[in-house]
């Protein structure tokens, strides 16, 4: 896959700029109901203003009924793919790989080679850990392929254009799933690619992003020292290693790994008296985790999200309920256009974590399996 | 040879003689003209005369005639203009072919050798990322010593310290000045080698003890005494070799504090004799670690050498809950001035490597990093910290604010300005309540400094900017040490 680095990519940082922000959208069913993804493509449309046509994307939890891992990869070309067939070969099992069904569109230009492999990882005792390592071993070492989504039954659909077309082009309208999330990118750091667009996932984890980390540089460095390979342009990649870090590795709970990245002001801690001692220990330890300047940001996982703005709500975050559903988004604008009148929103504070959980719902139209999948495909290609 | 000119304009002086009171480098004295029968009495008294060959060049007569009639300048140069040869090597051999003796000198290396610092840029947020406005927003400095494995972290206020001076080497109104403006902005001062004077031991818990060769003053009191325990094994003015306090310092304060004889040389011998591996080193931090009953961190300094990184990796195995690395421009009471200018490493350098190191082992966050050796400013702090160190220790800008112009006389123990003495006269120059004014006024002043840079930076905790290279960019450094700085050059 085309990166930043190469000069030959079409759009670079900085050759457009207007003082806006991205868009980030999520709609989660409380009682894990599966839902079609019009809302969250309603919701990004009527934020347009906020992305500029670099990178739009959604993940979708719960729309395979498979309980293995999926992956989807982008490659530059047929031997990119054939690279990482044959990367994938000793180190996963693959029960079915096939093209990532698309539509051509004459909005979505310069598609990749687009693919997805569903199975399970061939050895090792940590299945998770064995993906994550697999995953960013591609992203950093298989010339022109990219792993950009690793999780179990769920998946990520992003590109270099406006999210409703990438809506359009994924052929979303033929997934439901308990969670979605969304993005309307307007590139900063990073070059408009179609690997840079958001969300950004690691196994189950994705994260939607509005911001620009000013603390990147010591976050980079702290989950490089944990283990991970960072290798994308953008601060966004970071954030979803950090979660995976100190939720999956370390144990913590989404609130308190909330409490990490976006903690309490020392002077609140201190006024806690005994209470903000744990706050106090998980600030000085997990120092480098904290994510400095600003960010709104949706994390996902199958379990539900997680909704969080910086300490100083530098970027803006709205929160929706609706019965059992729930909206996140940049803007109001955009809760409005897919809730009833009824529909309460609520502006959280700065660094305070906004947890939703889906129920895991029952699937009553649950899409063919993967093996059947495989045969039912008609790609763009 | 003379390296000053003390010019004294008589038609200002009013032959107060303050001059002559206040050097102490005797480059001033009384001259009495010679009688001459049949001229008045009135005529005949004293007036000063400079002795530009005792000139320290410590501007202490300049900035304290009442007049305004003195001014030291630099003399134009003695020796013939040579590429070569400089003025101060010919000087250097003059005085060794005289007196056969090694030089001295205080203060830290004066040599040419780039400062790194200069040559670094900080970023700044504009449209994408805004800056953060400090009068409006928190803006959190909060730093901790230590406390990542077997020992309580100890909290600052901002990651800035007094770095160790020891009592002897600097006088006690200067030690009484530094831990009560450390107190005052909750964070800390190191008391050196020379013991916990006993004035000084209820501000403990802004102090670290230090335990050097000498073990000056160690004892399992001294030791309980501090908010944390240093173990000096090097320094970065004189790398490879020990201290030494010579008799005429050591007076009955201090060798009480220091628990030697009265009068008697206090020396640290180069090695700790019972340190002569890593393994050594680890059981020392344990003994300590044992008699302070796991309550403070313990650490350990280093003067910053070829191999620093190896040895700071070795050290956080060892148990060291901090280590403090001295660079090559770190200042002394005295030492030989080959050493000075010839050993060491630039702090940039190391801390950057080190901090690589560290991370590569996976031993990074057991560790807190103190960067100490010719930090001038609260921008020089925040450059350290964004090379990956978690907290910056100053000495020399402390003396400097109190009043020391860097003529780097203080092994002489003259020092005019009452800083690096215990002549009781000369420490009487110095009060301490004034003295903790100015170093509060320092230390204040870095912290808000810190607070706007950190803001034009749009970060707003100061563990965010940690080794946080990406926010540095060089100018004119070489790519060598860009690689080593890990700091991309300025454009790219």
């Amino acid at each position: 896959m085309s990166n930043g680095s190469d000069p030959s990519c079409r759009f670079r940082e900085g050759t457009v700029r207007i003082p806006s922000g991205c868009a980030i959208a999520a709609v989660v069913s409380e009682k894990g109901d599966y839902l079609p993804p019009g809302r969250i493509v309603s919701m990004l449309a009527v934020m347009r203003e906020r992305s500029n046509g670099l990178g739009g994307g959604f993940a979708a939890y719960g729309i395979y009924g498979y309980d293995g891992f999926v992956l989807h990869a982008m490659c530059d070309d047929m031997v990119a793919l054939r690279r990482l067939k044959s990367y994938l070969k000793p180190r996963f099992k693959v029960v079915s790989d096939e093209p990532l069904p698309t539509r051509p569109s004459p909005r979505v230009r310069n598609a990749p080679v687009l693919a997805r492999f569903f199975g399970n990882p061939a050895t090792g005792p940590d299945p998770e850990q064995a993906v994550a390592s697999m995953t960013m071993e591609v992203n950093s070492t298989v010339p022109g392929a990219f792993i950009f989504s690793s999780g179990r039954d769920m998946g990520v659909f992003k590109a270099s254009a406006f999210p409703e077309d990438v809506a359009e082009f994924f052929r979303l309208e033929e997934y439901t799933a308990r969670i979605w999330t969304g993005h309307g990118r307007f590139p900063t750091n990073s070059p408009g690619w179609w690997g840079g667009a958001h969300p950004f996932a690691l196994l189950d984890w994705s994260v939607v992003h509005n911001g620009e980390l000013s603390s990147y540089g010591t976050n980079r460095r702290f989950v490089e020292n944990s283990g991970y390979r960072v290798s994308l342009l953008t601060d966004t990649e970071v954030i979803v290693y950090v979660f995976d870090y100190l939720v999956r590795v370390k144990g913590m709970t989404l609130e308190k790994a909330a409490a990490v990245v976006a903690p309490p002001f020392w002077r609140e801690i201190d006024a806690m008296g005994d209470g903000g001692r744990e706050y106090a220990r998980v600030r000085s330890v997990y120092g480098g985790a904290l994510l400095n300047g600003p960010f709104s940001i949706v994390l996902a996982n199958g379990d539900g999200v997680l909704a969080l703005a910086d300490r100083l709500a530098l970027r803006p975050l709205v929160v929706g309920r609706e019965g059992h559903l729930v909206y996140v988004a940049s803007e109001e604008a955009a809760i409005a256009a897919v809730a009833g009148a009824g529909c309460g929103v609520s502006f959280p504070a700065g660094g305070e974590p906004v947890v939703v959980s889906t129920g895991k719902g029952r699937r009553d139209h649950a899409p063919e399996r993967a093996a059947a999948r495989s045969q039912a495909s008609g790609g763009s290609r | 040879m003379s390296r000053f000119r003390v010019s004294i304009d008589r038609t200002l002086c009013k032959q107060c003689m303050r001059c002559v009171t206040q050097c102490t480098f005797g480059a001033i004295e009384a001259w009495r003209p010679p009688e001459v029968p049949g001229e008045p009495r009135w005529h005949i008294q004293s007036i000063p005369r400079p002795k530009d060959s005792l000139c320290a060049g410590c501007l202490r007569c300049e900035f304290d005639c009442p007049f305004g009639a003195i001014t030291v300048g630099l003399r134009p140069p003695s020796i013939r203009p040579n590429g070569h040869w400089s003025e101060s090597s010919v000087s250097d051999i003059y005085q060794q072919a005289e007196h056969g003796k090694k030089l001295l000198s205080g203060s830290g290396s004066d040599s040419r050798l780039p400062a790194i610092w200069d040559r670094l840029l900080l970023d700044a947020c504009q449209v994408t990322n805004p800056p953060i406005d400090p009068l409006r927003e928190p803006m959190e400095t909060v730093t901790f010593l230590g406390g990542r494995r077997d020992t309580p972290p100890v909290r600052l206020g901002f990651p800035v310290m007094f770095a160790a001076m020891s009592y002897g080497a600097v006088s006690l109104n200067v030690q009484k000045a530094l831990v009560a403006a450390a107190a005052r902005h909750g964070t800390l001062m190191n008391c050196g080698e020379g013991g916990l004077a006993h004035e000084l031991r209820e501000q403990s818990s802004s102090i670290v003890v230090q335990c050097a060769s000498g073990r000056f003053g160690v004892d399992l009191d001294y030791l309980n005494a501090g908010a944390a325990v240093e173990i000096k094994v090097g320094q970065g003015a004189k790398p490879g070799i020990g201290g030494h306090l010579p008799g005429e310092k050591v007076t009955e304060s201090i060798a009480r504090t220091r628990m030697i004889p009265e009068g008697s040389d206090a020396i640290s011998p180069a090695p700790h004799h019972d340190v002569y591996s890593i393994e050594d080193i680890r059981q020392l931090i344990y003994a300590v670690k044992e008699a302070t009953g796991y309550s403070r961190p313990v650490g350990v300094k280093v003067a910053a050498v070829h191999n620093i990184s190896s040895i700071a990796s070795g050290l956080a195995r060892a148990g060291a809950d901090f280590i403090s690395i001295d660079g090559f421009r770190g200042g002394t009471g005295a030492a030989p001035r080959t050493l000075r200018d010839n050993f060491g490493l630039p702090l940039e350098l190391a801390i950057a490597a080190v901090d690589d190191r560290l991370r590569h082992d996976g031993l990074r966050e057991d560790v807190t990093i103190i960067a100490s050796g010719g930090i001038r400013s609260a921008a020089d702090v925040l450059k350290a910290i964004a090379l990956g160190a978690d907290i910056a220790a100053v000495s020399t800008a402390a003396l400097v604010a109190l009043g020391c112009h860097l003529c780097q006389m203080c092994y002489t123990g003259k020092c005019a300005w009452g800083i690096t003495t215990q002549r009781p006269d000369l420490v009487e120059r110095l009060e301490p309540s004034e003295a903790t004014e100015r170093l509060s006024n320092l230390l204040g002043a870095w912290k808000m400094e810190m607070e706007e840079m950190l803001g034009a930076l749009g970060i707003n905790a100061i563990e965010s900017l940690r080794s946080n290279r990406d926010r540095l960019r060089a100018v004119e450094i070489s790519e060598c040490a860009l690689k080593v700085l890990g700091v991309a050059h300025a454009g790219a």
